[in-house]
């Protein structure tokens, strides 16, 4: 099992996936951690065949929404929205399916943020989004879901 | 030409981490009446979250104003405070910061070629629908751009963001096994770039040469990365120090990144052309040897044709790393001290898509009170929207959709860094 978290920390919301990532390793989870470019994704997942990710993405949900998406059935963001990384995430969905590395098994956390500032703070919403998706992902993993 | 005597390019860029863009060209008959670039850019957010920080904080800051080139960031940074500080760094580092820059052009150049520029000459929306039919090219491209990842991955601790670069050297330098490590890697990064060379010179190219002034770095001995002259071939010459004395930026109403101008003489080009075209007699051999054999001599003026060069100065460094490596003795500290002293440094260094500018002055307890950042596509900004009112009125009989597909294209030449979005932009078409 392999669990990324995506974002830039100096961008506000932008950070959550960071923040997942961090979070997991606070609780002695392994995690990962990308700036979500299609190539270094793409790296990341060599020779894994179960990944989760986690990214912050604007599809118009309210912020702090969690979004859960099947990898293998790339979710609607990826071509409706301007979202700052969705669109490396998706990008890097369909060059892994080109390419025939798409791990057997992808689960995509999406965390909507509202705010990409430079030097912000994450948006109180976020923070509690992240919070919920590092209990689901850690119950998962005891679960062996 | 469809319709009425008014037609409007509109190209709206989507967001990405590095940066959001967009391109605005109104043609009115058979003119081109307005061009517009529109560039959000972070680096002057940044000059105001550096004020009244430690000069030590610089290199980790200034390396998240952008994902693509953060070593560039990086090294102007410390280059300029150590200026300040009237610090000198060891020999030994100087080296390591070659190679440091080395991996990062790697990286970025092996995705600009491969994977956002090549798609456009072979006739495909991205790289993605590229994959399909040229799998093997982008799984070079890909580890390509590992190998450059490796490089920095060694010097900088982590990939993105790198966190070693320090005032004065590196926190930690790597030993000579840990570089040894990556050579046979860079060997075959060394005949992959090679190929790049002689497959990028057999594309089409559309015909079109512009009169640049042409400005780069230009050092006695070395390809420039960290160190040189600011030259031009119209007779520039200077020092970093006087860089604000010859360049002027000012501030347009369409877009939120200064544009730059030689005082007195107008837009300039920086960036793989520049360096190619001032320094080709620094080439090492096999890079030289590379160019010559797809007959790319300098001056070379078409832009399109910078996908080739891109490709010659990835056999640079990739020749650059491997002579690093091979000369390489650990230094004895792998950084001097910095201690607090008040002073102003600047400096410039190329970074993979142009010459990138700092400025940073400190107090006397080594806190920042101004920074200045000019980065390369501000620097740029406005000879594309010169190039594009030329090429633009090329294509005034052209159909406004493959109109505007051309000038996207046209607008990736350069390499902005906007450039990581233009793959997914929404093309918005606008009749009068």
């Amino acid at each position: 099992m392999l669990i990324l978290g995506c974002g830039n920390r100096q961008r506000g919301d932008d950070g959550a996936g960071i923040l997942v990532a961090e979070r997991l390793r606070a609780l002695g989870i392994a995690a990962g951690v990308c700036a979500g470019e299609p190539s270094e994704l793409l790296d990341a997942w060599t020779g894994a065949d179960d990944v989760i990710v986690i990214d912050a993405v604007v599809t118009g949900a309210p912020a702090g929404a969690v979004h859960v998406w099947d990898g293998q059935r790339p979710p609607a963001f990826a071509t409706s929205t301007g979202s700052t990384h969705g669109l490396g995430l998706a990008h890097a969905i369909e060059l892994a399916r080109a390419l025939d590395c798409l791990p057997a098994r992808l689960r995509l956390y999406g965390i909507e943020g509202k705010n990409f500032e430079i030097g912000s703070a994450v948006s109180p919403e976020v923070e509690r989004a992240v919070e919920e998706v590092v209990k689901r992902i850690a119950a998962d993993l005891y679960t062996g879901r | 030409m469809s319709g009425g005597s008014g037609r409007t390019i509109k190209v709206d860029t989507l967001a990405r981490v590095e940066g959001e863009g967009a391109l605005y060209i109104k043609m009115a008959g058979d003119r081109v009446a307005d061009v517009k670039l529109r560039i959000y850019e972070p680096p002057r957010l940044f000059e105001a979250f550096l004020r009244g920080r430690h000069f030590s904080e610089t290199p980790d800051i200034t390396a998240r104003i952008c994902g693509i080139c953060p070593i560039a960031y990086q090294m102007s940074a410390v280059h300029a405070i150590e200026r300040a500080l009237g610090i000198k760094i060891a020999p030994e580092v100087r080296l390591l910061r070659r190679l440091f820059y080395c991996g990062e052009w790697i990286e970025s150049h092996a995705l600009h070629v491969y994977m956002l520029h090549a798609p456009d000459f072979l006739g495909y929306q991205d790289v993605i629908q590229m994959a399909k039919d040229h799998r093997p090219v982008v799984e070079k491209a890909l580890r390509l751009k590992k190998i450059g990842n490796r490089i920095v991955q060694l010097l900088g601790g982590r990939e993105i963001h790198p966190i070693s670069a320090a005032v004065g050297g590196f926190h930690k330098a790597p030993t000579k096994n840990q570089l040894r490590e990556i050579v046979s890697d860079l060997e075959w990064a060394l005949e992959t770039s090679l190929e790049a060379v002689r497959w990028t010179s057999k594309l089409e190219f559309p015909d079109f040469e512009q009169d640049y002034e042409f400005v780069a770095l230009r050092h006695p001995e070395e390809y420039p990365f960290n160190e040189g002259r600011l030259v031009s071939n119209r007779g520039l010459d200077i020092d970093a120090a006087e860089y604000e004395e010859r360049f002027a930026e000012f501030h347009v109403k369409h877009s939120n990144a200064l544009q730059s101008v030689i005082r007195g003489r107008g837009s300039y080009l920086v960036g793989p052309l520049a360096r190619f075209n001032l320094n080709f007699d620094k080439l090492p051999e096999v890079a030289q040897k590379a160019a010559q054999e797809v007959s790319l001599k300098p001056p070379v003026k078409n832009l399109f044709r910078s996908i080739v060069v891109r490709a010659v100065e990835l056999v640079f460094a990739c020749a650059e790393a491997l002579r690093v490596i091979g000369a390489y003795e650990p230094p004895a500290a792998p950084r001097v001290p910095a201690p607090n002293r008040r002073g102003v440094g600047q400096a410039i260094t190329e970074a993979p898509r142009g010459i990138l500018y700092h400025r940073y002055a400190i107090d006397e307890n080594g806190l920042i009170v101004t920074a200045k950042i000019v980065p390369p596509t501000s620097q740029n900004q406005k000879r594309i929207e010169d190039d594009l009112r030329e090429y633009a009125s090329h294509l005034v009989a052209w159909p406004l959709e493959e109109a505007t597909w051309k000038c996207e294209q046209a607008v990736r030449c350069y390499d902005p860094c906007i450039s990581c979005a233009t793959h997914f932009l929404k093309v918005v078409v606008e009749r009068e």
